[in-house]
């Protein structure tokens, strides 16, 4: 039940389900306590997060920046917009590449499911071309063996 | 998908990026993509080698006419930017997961 499911709806956006082994407070906590999504929000294998900051609050800002520790790079900023402790979390966010690219709504669940959680995020699928910059950053940071191997999964 | 380099100076045009939006709608000929842009039909043909090169576009021949459509790997780009997603998403949470298990040693109820 741990697999992951991503689907598109429509052309306007994606959702993500996934089942987590454990209580919907603590999905969420992980979700919202920089020490906590320092350890895990992380992309491809050798990228850490030296800069994290969640303020989860109306209002309250993001600022994610990642490095693969050879100089490499980019950050995202956002904005939460609506929390409901534990089920449901709301918040802009935009990546710097290091020009933003336009705002994606993401809207994040928390289900209590049997003795876990299922977690569904649905954000807006970016345009073209945030799409080709966001792929040209990924293969620049040696993302391209990943999904070549999963393109033939798909 | 051997252009991708070619295919993102592509789609930097932003007249490149309203033709093939206009494309998705269907085939069109070099005269009727130069009428909604208010092109010309030589500046019209120029972004259509453009994209034709970066493999973005087809085109076909129909006695003098030359229309062209979107090419299959063009609208892969959409399944390739989604794989690169599914790819990071499914490390994370499977980081996650061990996160998750480390937080609640309280409820592993003397486990071991």
């Amino acid at each position: 039940m741990s697999k992951m499911m991503l689907k598109t709806e429509g052309d306007k956006y994606v959702v993500v389900t996934r089942h987590f082994a454990a209580s919907p407070e603590s999905v969420y906590r992980a979700h919202t306590d920089p020490n906590l999504i320092q350890r895990w929000l992380l992309g491809p294998d050798g990228w850490t997060m030296p800069v994290c900051i969640s303020e989860a609050r109306p209002h309250g800002k993001i600022r994610y920046e990642w490095t693969d520790g050879k100089g490499g790079g980019f950050y995202l900023t956002g904005e939460y917009l609506e929390l409901e402790p534990f089920s449901r979390i709301v918040h802009v966010e935009r990546m710097h590449m290091p020009d933003p690219t336009p705002d994606s709504r993401v809207e994040t669940r928390f289900d209590a499911d049997g003795a876990g959680t299922m977690m569904t995020m649905r954000m807006t699928l970016p345009d073209i071309e945030t799409r080709a910059r966001m792929l040209a950053t990924g293969m620049e940071h040696g993302m391209e063996a990943s999904y070549v191997r999963l393109e033939s999964i798909l | 998908m051997p252009t991708l380099d070619a295919a993102f100076s592509a789609l930097s045009d932003p007249t490149r990026r309203a033709i093939l939006a206009r494309l998705v709608i269907g085939e069109a000929t070099v005269l009727e993509l130069a009428k909604p842009f208010k092109m010309t039909q030589p500046a019209i043909s120029q972004h259509l080698k453009v994209l034709e090169g970066a493999g973005l576009i087809v085109r076909r021949i129909e006695g003098t006419r030359r229309p062209c459509r979107l090419a299959k790997p063009g609208l892969d780009e959409v399944d390739r930017w989604l794989a690169m997603l599914r790819s990071a998403l499914e490390k994370n949470y499977d980081r996650l997961d061990h996160v998750l298990a480390e937080m609640k040693p309280e409820k592993l109820r003397g486990k071991r």
